[in-house]
């Protein structure tokens, strides 16, 4: 897996999709913007899946961003994609951080359940607030990006789809870094054994803490730009089949590399429009005999395909 | 020479087992000391305590003049008392270069502590090599952790412990698993390791030929309690030790010619 040009391939994917945006049918623009916006959600999932932990709750985080970002056009009325973001990062930020002081104390079942407590308390609230437009949510407008007004142009739908590329680049670059340092050896040795770790003299609670608020600030940049490229979010984003959904494209992807994420991310994406469209009351059966075989077939994830082969060359 | 480890008045209680019992050591600087004893006899609860994994019912526990007596075994490590395990704790799923790599790490981004190791350390792929070098793992440096055999298990996991620059190494039983004829050379590479370093060590064992060759002290142990603490011929000899201990019923008068050796 090492021996994969990560950085390059990252970089060519990013001005690939860049230049080919303009020539895309909307839809495909449009899937392949929601893709990118899960795979940047899967790559926070991935990083605490290498921590040896699993969050069922991180559309609370895929939920906060997109309402940070929502609430500024709503209630204070700026539009601008640029400072969407920056609160997006700071809501998740700080939320995680707070709510990682108790969650860093647990693993396993209790790590996922307890966090998806927490996610669907967020649910709760949002459906109750009716000034957010209850369980309907509201439309958001980002007509902005860095004080220069995109709304109405013909450029309008490329400059969010932009965003996402950059964006998905920017975290992929960071994520990739950030495994393969100190910090990322950790995580893989805390999942293999904590007890260890500790008698090494690192702290595993304070690894979990800072990867979870990781992990959820990516959540939460996924969310605004889903919901900027939406253009609409309801409390459905911080319910727990969203959650589920993000472990299943976790699982379906592989951690193996910072790529996996984006690629599960797309194929879900793509199974779950096409099934959708052929067969709208089946759909989830289309995916979920996907992730029978995926688990069947490939337990490591999609990823396992491309890992496996170069260890047979 | 200074003492670096001293425990006074130790106890510990599981319930209605005693398993230590008044325990007084004081361990001077670069000392090799064994501590044996049958299963059960509190040896590993001795380790477990100093470590910081038990807290002791009773007594307290100075490392230099410090009063380790309450601190987590992380900080403990971090103060520089490491341990070794029974049953090798390793990162299975990485390679044996990672699993260095992670404690070397560990010291370099570790503060103050390490503030001092992490100046003399050179990059961490040398430091690691060091290590790899130092316990013979170079073959196996690109193996999973998990594939090792036994024996290189056990080597990895004092290999690991040494990684956090220790200035005491405890090894419960670090020749338990790994075969006869092997025994005297993990022990060679062990005993040079920890002499470079300037390492004082204790550990556990119950091969006394293990016991007698690198240690010049043991600690014997039973129900809880030291029952001979001295030279290594000495406690050997000892009556009760052949009683409890190495299992030589004193009675048999062979026990005799054992110690004048």
């Amino acid at each position: 897996m090492k021996r994969y040009p990560i950085l390059p391939i990252l970089m060519a994917g990013s001005i690939f999709l860049l230049a080919v945006g303009p020539f895309l049918p909307r839809w495909g623009m449009f899937l392949i913007n929601v893709s990118l916006c899960y795979g940047i959600v899967v790559l926070g999932m991935m990083l605490l899946m290498r921590t040896g932990v699993v969050s069922f709750g991180h559309g609370l985080y895929y939920c906060l961003g997109a309402y940070a970002a929502g609430t500024l056009d709503q209630v204070y009325k700026i539009s601008d994609m640029a400072v969407m973001m920056v609160a997006a990062v700071l809501v998740t930020g700080l939320a995680s951080a707070a709510l990682g002081l108790l969650l860093r104390k647990y693993r396993d079942i209790f790590f996922a359940m307890l966090s998806l407590a927490f996610s669907m308390i967020l649910y709760g609230l949002l459906v109750k607030t009716s000034s957010l437009g209850s369980s309907d949510g509201f439309n958001i407008a980002a007509s902005k990006i860095a004080g220069i007004t995109v709304a109405g142009t013909s450029v309008d739908r490329y400059v969010r789809y932009a965003l996402t590329v950059v964006f998905a680049f920017l975290t992929g670059v960071f994520m990739h870094k950030y495994l393969n340092s100190h910090m990322g050896r950790l995580a893989e040795a805390i999942r293999d054994n904590e007890l260890r770790v500790e008698y090494m003299g690192a702290s595993v609670r304070n690894v979990i803490h800072v990867n979870y608020v990781i992990s959820a600030v990516l959540a939460g940049i996924g969310g605004a730009l889903a919901a900027i490229a939406v253009g609409h979010i309801d409390p459905e984003m911080a319910y727990w089949t969203t959650s589920g959904e993000f472990v299943f494209v976790g699982i379906l992807s592989g951690t193996g590399s910072v790529l996996a994420p984006f690629l599960g991310a797309f194929i879900f994406e793509t199974i779950r429009s096409f099934a959708y469209e052929y067969s709208p009351n089946t759909w989830q059966m289309a995916l979920g005999i996907t992730m029978l075989v995926v688990i069947m077939f490939l337990p490591g994830g999609l990823w396992s395909l491309f890992a496996r082969k170069r260890g047979a060359a | 020479m200074a003492i670096v480890l001293e425990a006074r008045g130790l106890n510990k209680n599981f319930g209605a087992v005693t398993a230590a019992n008044d325990i007084n050591v004081a361990v001077e600087q670069d000392a090799v000391v064994g501590l044996i004893g049958s299963n059960g006899a509190g040896k590993t609860t001795f380790i477990n305590m100093v470590t910081g994994y038990l807290k002791p019912s009773a007594g307290t526990i100075t490392f230099g003049d410090r009063d380790i007596t309450a601190l987590s075994p992380r900080q403990i490590t971090r103060l520089g008392i490491c341990r070794s395990f029974q049953i090798p704790q390793l990162f299975n799923t990485m390679s044996v270069y990672d699993n260095l790599l992670v404690g070397i790490g560990i010291v370099v981004s570790g503060g103050k502590n390490w503030a001092e190791a992490s100046r003399h350390i050179g990059t961490p792929g040398e430091a690691v090599d060091g290590l790899l070098e130092r316990f013979r793992l170079t073959d196996y440096r690109d193996k999973l952790a998990g594939e090792l055999p036994e024996g290189i298990r056990k080597l990895l996991d004092i290999a690991m412990a040494m990684a956090v620059k220790p200035k005491i190494l405890l090894l419960d039983e670090p020749t338990s698993g790994v075969s006869a004829d092997e025994k005297f050379t993990l022990m060679d590479m062990v005993i040079e390791a920890v002499r470079a370093q300037k390492v004082t060590v204790l550990f556990v064992e119950h091969d006394m030929d293990i016991v007698t060759r690198y240690t010049q002290r043991v600690l014997a142990f039973y129900e809880g309690r030291i029952i001979a603490d001295g030279l290594p011929a000495a406690v050997l000899s000892d009556t009760e030790v052949r009683k409890y201990v190495t299992g030589e019923a004193p009675h048999v008068t062979v026990g005799g010619h054992h110690a004048a050796h």
